[in-house]
C-alpha cells in the first residue's frame, strides 16, 4: 500500500518534471514577452535591457533549469502583467476556482443522479426521452455557447442574475469565498449550471446505463419477488450498486471541471485561476503558465491517485485478490 | 448554548443573503477588454493603464480631449533659453495621503522615471537634467533644442518623495523576483483616489475631495470592472450591470444602437492602420521575382495604392467603421492636413497598367505579413487585399499570426523579416514627427525602429532632423507638410484607414467624452 503510494508520488514528479519541459518548449512560441511589456516607442536598447533583466535572452532549456531551481525552494517567481507573486496570484486565485468547480460537481451529481434513476426505470416514459433529449443538448453544445444563452436569458431579459464577475466576497482568513453573500450566490449560478452541464449530462447517462444493467440482474427480482417497495429497491439496492463506477467517474471529472473552468471562466469574467491562465497566454506571461500549468499537473495526478485509492477502498475484490496473491508466496 | 450558537450563524447567514448592498449614488461602472496592467506610473507604457494612472496622478501638464496641453501640477512655463523649459509649480497641492506636492517631487520622480526597468522614460528621452531651482520652480535642460517638450510631459506623473520612500519603492521594478509595492498601490494629486484594487476583477476610485482644481465631474464612486470576453461586455452594458464599455463589436454595434437606453458613441481614432514595402533589400525575402526588388519602383508602389478599394473594405470589412485615409498621421496630431489627407483615387485599370511599365506584365508573388489578434478585423482587411491585388496579377501569401510574433518578425529582433507588411501607428506624443522618426526615417539615431520596410529619402531625413530642432510651431508645420507630401507623393507606405472607435453607453451616463486615443478620462463624465 505504502509502496503504492510512493511510487505514484514519484510518477507525479515526473508527470510535473515532463509537463514543465513541454512548457516551456513552447513559450518560444507565444511571442516575446517584452512586446507587451514595453510600449511601441520603446527603442531597441530598452527592449534588450527589459529582456536581459528578466532573463529571457538565455535559451529556454537554462530558462527552465533556472525555473526548476527555483520551483524546488518554493519560488516561483513573480508575474510579468501584475507585477506580483505567482504563489501569492494563484493563492488568490484558486477560492473562486475550487468554488466554481464543487459548486458544479454538486449540481451535476444533485441533478444527474435522480435524473439517470428516473430514465433508467421508466425506460419508455415520455419524460424519460425528454431528460434524453436534453442531455443530448448539453453533451452537444460547446460551453461558452451555454453561458452566452444562460447570460442571454437570466441577464439580459429577465434581469434576474449577474452575467459577470463573482460579486461580493467575504475573506476567511486566506481564502476568500463568495458563499456567504447575497450576490456572491446570486453570481455563482450561471457559471456553475455552464460548468456543470456537462458533467451532469454525463453523470445522467451513466447512471442510466449503470441502472438498466443492475435492474437486470437476479437479486433485483429477488427483491420484487419478497415485496419489497420500489423505493427500497430502486434506491437502497438498484443505485448503491451503481455507485462505484459514478464515483470514479466523477472523481476524475474533477479534473476536467478545473481544465473547462478556463473557458466558463472567461466567460462570466469569474476572477479564478482559468482566465488568469488565458490572459497570461495572451499576455505571455510565463511565470503564472508555468506555475499554473505544473500545479493542474498535480492535480490531476493527485485526483487520479484518491480515485484509485476509493476505488481499492471500495471494491472488496481488490483487495481480496491481493491477499490471495500474498498468501500464495508465503 | 450549541443551539444559540447555532441560531446566530443561521441568523448571520440568513441577513447576509437579505441584506442588500447599499446602492451608491453616483457610481459610474465602466468596463474594457482588459484589466489596466499595474498603478505604478513609470512602468507598462500602455494606452488605458495610463490613461487610467492620469485620473490618479497627475503630470505638470494635462491633455484634454481635444489633445490641446493645459496646465496641471505647473502653473505656466517658458523656454529662456532653447535648450531650457522653466516650470512654475502649482502651489498647495497635497498628495492623496497629505504630504505637500514641491519641486522635489518632481526631481526625484525624473530620477524614477528613468530606472532601469522603466519603459516610460521614452517621454523625458530629450531631457538631461532636471534642476530644482527653488519649492516652486524647476528647470528641464534638454540635451538640445526641444519645442514639443511639454506635449510629452502629459505622461510624466509624479509621484510623492516621501511615500515611495517610506514604500521603498523608489526604483520602477518588474522581474521574476521582485514585486512592487507602486503597481499595487498609489499615491497621486490627481482628482481621483485609488480605494481598492483586485487585478483582474476591480479597480475601485474615489473623488479626492482635496483636489486642488474644480471637479468637472459629478462622480461618488468608480468602479473600473474588466471584461475579456465580448458578448459578457455587450450583455452586462444591456442588463444595466455597467454603465459604460469600450470596444463595442462591430458586428454589435447596430444591434446596441436600436436597444432603449444604449447609445453607440462612434469616432475616428489617432492609431493609422498601413501597409509597408521592404524597400532596402536588393532581393525581396518572400517573393518569386529574383535579383531585384520591384517595390524600389516607385511606379510599382504606387500600382499596389491604386488596386486597394478603400471604400469597399470599410464597406464590407470594417462594416462602416474606419476612415480610409491618405496620410500617415491621423486628425488631430500635429502635422496633419486635411488636403494632403485626400487618396489619390482607385483605379485597378491603371494600376495594371503601371505594373507593365514597370516590366512585371505577369504581376508577381509576395507575402504579407499579418497580426490577427492586433487592430479592429486587422487579418479580415488582409484577406481583403488578397484578392484586390490578385486582380493586377499579384498573387499574395498571407502570412497572418499573433501580434507577439508579428512584431518580432517584421520588426528589429528579426532585422526586419519581411517583404510586405501591415502596422499601425499612434504618435505617442500626438505629434507628426513621431511618426517621420519612427517610421518613415532611418538615418538619425534612434530612428526608424518601427520602419520595418526602411523607407528612406534624403528630403525627408533633411526635413525631420530640422523638425526635430525648430522652436518656431508654423515653420515646424510647414516642414512637416513638406515631409509628408514627400512620402505621400513617394508612396513611402500606403496608408489605408483610422478604425472607428465604438463605445457603448447606457442613459444613466450624462456626459462622457471619447477621446479619440480611445480611453476614459473621469473628470469629464457626468451622470443623471
Amino acid at each position: 500500500m505504502t509502496a503504492f503510494v510512493v511510487r505514484r508520488l514519484m510518477q507525479a514528479v515526473l508527470v510535473m518534471l515532463t509537463v514543465g519541459f513541454i512548457a516551456f518548449t513552447m513559450f518560444n512560441f507565444i511571442g516575446d514577452p517584452v512586446n507587451n511589456l514595453v510600449g511601441p516607442d520603446a527603442t531597441a536598447e530598452d527592449r534588450e535591457r527589459i529582456r536581459v533583466s528578466l532573463g529571457l535572452d538565455r535559451p529556454f532549456y537554462v530558462q527552465y533549469v533556472k525555473f526548476l531551481a527555483n520551483a524546488v525552494q518554493g519560488q516561483f517567481g513573480t508575474s510579468f502583467r501584475l507585477g506580483m507573486k505567482v504563489t501569492t496570484v494563484l493563492a488568490e486565485r484558486m477560492p473562486a476556482t475550487l468554488e466554481l468547480v464543487f459548486s458544479a460537481a454538486l449540481i451535476s451529481l444533485c441533478i444527474g443522479v435522480p435524473l439517470g434513476v428516473y430514465t433508467g426505470i421508466h425506460r419508455r416514459g415520455v419524460l424519460s426521452r425528454v431528460f434524453l433529449t436534453f442531455s443530448l443538448i448539453g453533451i452537444s453544445l460547446p460551453t461558452f455557447l451555454i453561458g452566452i444563452l444562460l447570460i442571454l436569458i437570466f441577464s439580459v431579459y429577465l434581469k434576474w442574475l449577474p452575467s459577470f464577475g463573482r460579486g461580493q466576497v467575504v475573506d476567511l482568513g486566506w481564502w476568500s469565498t463568495g458563499f456567504l453573500t447575497q450576490s456572491g450566490l446570486r453570481s455563482l449560478i450561471l457559471p456553475a449550471i455552464t460548468l456543470g452541464l456537462f458533467q451532469t449530462t454525463l453523470i445522467m447517462r451513466l447512471v442510466r446505463a449503470e441502472m438498466l444493467e443492475v435492474m437486470r440482474t437476479d437479486y433485483i427480482k429477488f427483491a420484487r419477488a419478497r415485496g419489497l417497495s420500489r423505493r427500497a429497491i430502486n434506491f437502497g439496492h438498484a443505485l448503491k450498486n451503481t455507485l462505484v463506477p459514478v464515483i470514479t467517474i466523477t472523481g476524475l471529472q474533477i479534473g476536467g471541471l478545473i481544465a473547462f473552468a478556463i473557458i466558463t471562466e472567461t466567460v462570466f469574467q469569474w476572477p479564478g485561476m482559468g482566465l488568469l491562465f488565458l490572459q497570461a497566454i495572451q499576455y505571455a506571461d510565463v511565470p503564472v503558465m508555468s506555475c499554473y500549468l505544473i500545479l493542474v499537473a498535480l492535480m490531476f495526478v493527485m485526483i487520479n491517485l484518491a480515485v484509485d485509492l476509493l476505488y481499492y477502498a471500495v471494491d472488496p475484490r481488490l483487495r481480496a485478490d491481493r491477499g490471495a496473491v500474498r498468501g500464495r508466496q508465503v | 448554548m450549541k443551539r444559540s450558537i447555532l441560531a446566530l450563524g443561521a441568523f448571520a447567514l440568513a441577513l447576509a443573503l437579505v441584506v442588500p448592498v447599499a446602492a451608491d449614488a453616483k457610481t459610474f461602472r465602466y468596463s474594457t477588454s482588459g484589466d489596466v496592467i499595474g498603478m505604478d506610473p513609470h512602468i507598462n507604457n500602455e494606452g488605458p493603464t495610463n490613461a487610467m494612472k492620469g485620473n490618479i496622478y497627475e503630470g505638470l501638464v494635462h491633455r484634454l480631449p481635444d489633445l490641446k496641453v493645459v496646465p496641471s501640477l505647473a502653473t505656466e512655463w517658458s523656454q529662456p533659453e532653447p535648450t531650457i523649459w522653466r516650470f512654475k509649480l502649482r502651489q498647495g497641492v497635497k498628495f492623496h495621503d497629505g504630504t505637500p506636492f514641491t519641486a522635489d517631487d518632481v526631481v526625484f520622480s525624473f530620477a524614477r522615471i528613468n530606472g532601469e526597468q522603466s519603459d516610460m522614460n521614452t517621454y523625458v528621452t530629450t531631457v538631461k537634467e532636471v534642476k530644482k531651482i527653488d519649492d516652486f520652480t524647476v528647470d528641464f535642460i534638454t540635451k538640445g533644442p526641444d519645442p514639443i517638450l511639454h506635449q510629452n510631459l502629459t505622461l510624466f506623473f509624479i509621484m510623492s518623495k516621501a511615500w515611495s520612500e517610506k514604500n521603498n519603492t523608489t526604483l520602477p521594478i518588474r522581474g521574476t523576483s521582485a514585486e512592487s509595492y507602486a503597481n499595487r498601490f498609489a499615491m497621486g494629486t490627481g482628482p481621483f483616489k485609488l480605494v481598492e484594487r483586485v487585478p483582474d476583477t476591480r479597480t475601485v476610485l474615489e473623488p479626492n475631495k482635496e483636489w486642488w482644481g474644480k471637479p468637472t465631474h459629478n462622480l461618488d464612486r468608480v468602479e473600473f470592472r474588466p471584461i475579456a470576453n465580448n458578448a459578457t461586455r455587450v450583455a452586462a452594458l444591456l442588463s444595466g450591470e455597467i454603465d459604460m464599455m469600450y470596444p463595442v463589436p462591430l458586428q454589435d454595434v447596430p444591434r446596441l444602437s436600436q436597444t432603449a437606453g444604449v447609445k453607440v458613441m462612434e469616432g475616428p481614432e489617432l492609431r493609422t492602420i498601413f501597409l509597408g514595402f521592404d524597400q532596402a533589400r536588393d532581393e525581396l525575402l518572400y517573393s518569386n521575382v529574383k535579383g531585384k526588388n520591384p517595390f524600389k519602383d516607385v511606379r510599382v508602389r504606387r500600382a499596389f495604392y491604386q488596386a486597394l478599394d478603400m471604400e469597399q473594405i470599410k464597406r464590407v470589412v470594417m462594416r462602416g467603421a474606419s476612415t480610409p485615409t491618405g496620410l500617415m498621421i491621423a486628425p488631430g496630431i500635429v502635422g496633419f492636413d486635411a488636403e494632403l489627407n485626400k487618396r489619390y483615387p482607385f483605379d485597378a485599370d491603371g494600376a495594371k497598367k503601371l505594373l507593365v511599365e514597370a516590366g512585371y506584365p505577369q504581376g508577381f508573388e509576395v507575402q504579407l505579413d499579418c497580426p490577427n489578434d492586433r487592430y479592429v478585423n486587422d487579418e479580415a482587411i488582409c484577406l481583403a487585399v488578397v484578392p484586390m491585388l490578385a486582380r493586377i496579377g499579384v498573387t499574395v501569401k498571407l502570412f497572418a499570426q499573433t501580434k507577439g510574433k508579428h512584431f518580432d518578425k517584421i520588426g528589429l529582433k528579426e532585422n526586419r523579416n519581411t517583404s510586405f507588411f501591415m502596422l499601425g501607428w499612434t504618435p505617442g506624443t500626438y505629434d507628426g514627427h513621431n511618426a517621420l522618426s519612427n517610421l518613415m526615417t532611418m538615418r538619425a539615431k534612434g530612428s526608424g525602429s518601427n520602419n520595418s520596410g526602411a523607407y528612406t529619402n534624403p528630403k525627408v531625413e533633411d526635413l525631420a532632423e530640422k523638425i526635430e530642432v525648430e522652436t518656431d510651431p508654423k515653420k515646424r508645420l510647414e516642414m512637416m507638410h513638406e515631409a509628408m507630401r514627400i512620402h505621400k507623393e513617394d508612396f513611402g507606405h500606403l496608408p489605408l484607414h483610422q478604425q472607428a472607435l465604438a463605445w457603448g453607453v447606457r442613459d444613466t451616463v450624462a456626459e462622457i467624452i471619447q477621446r479619440p486615443y480611445n480611453d476614459v478620462d473621469l473628470r469629464f463624465v457626468k451622470l443623471k
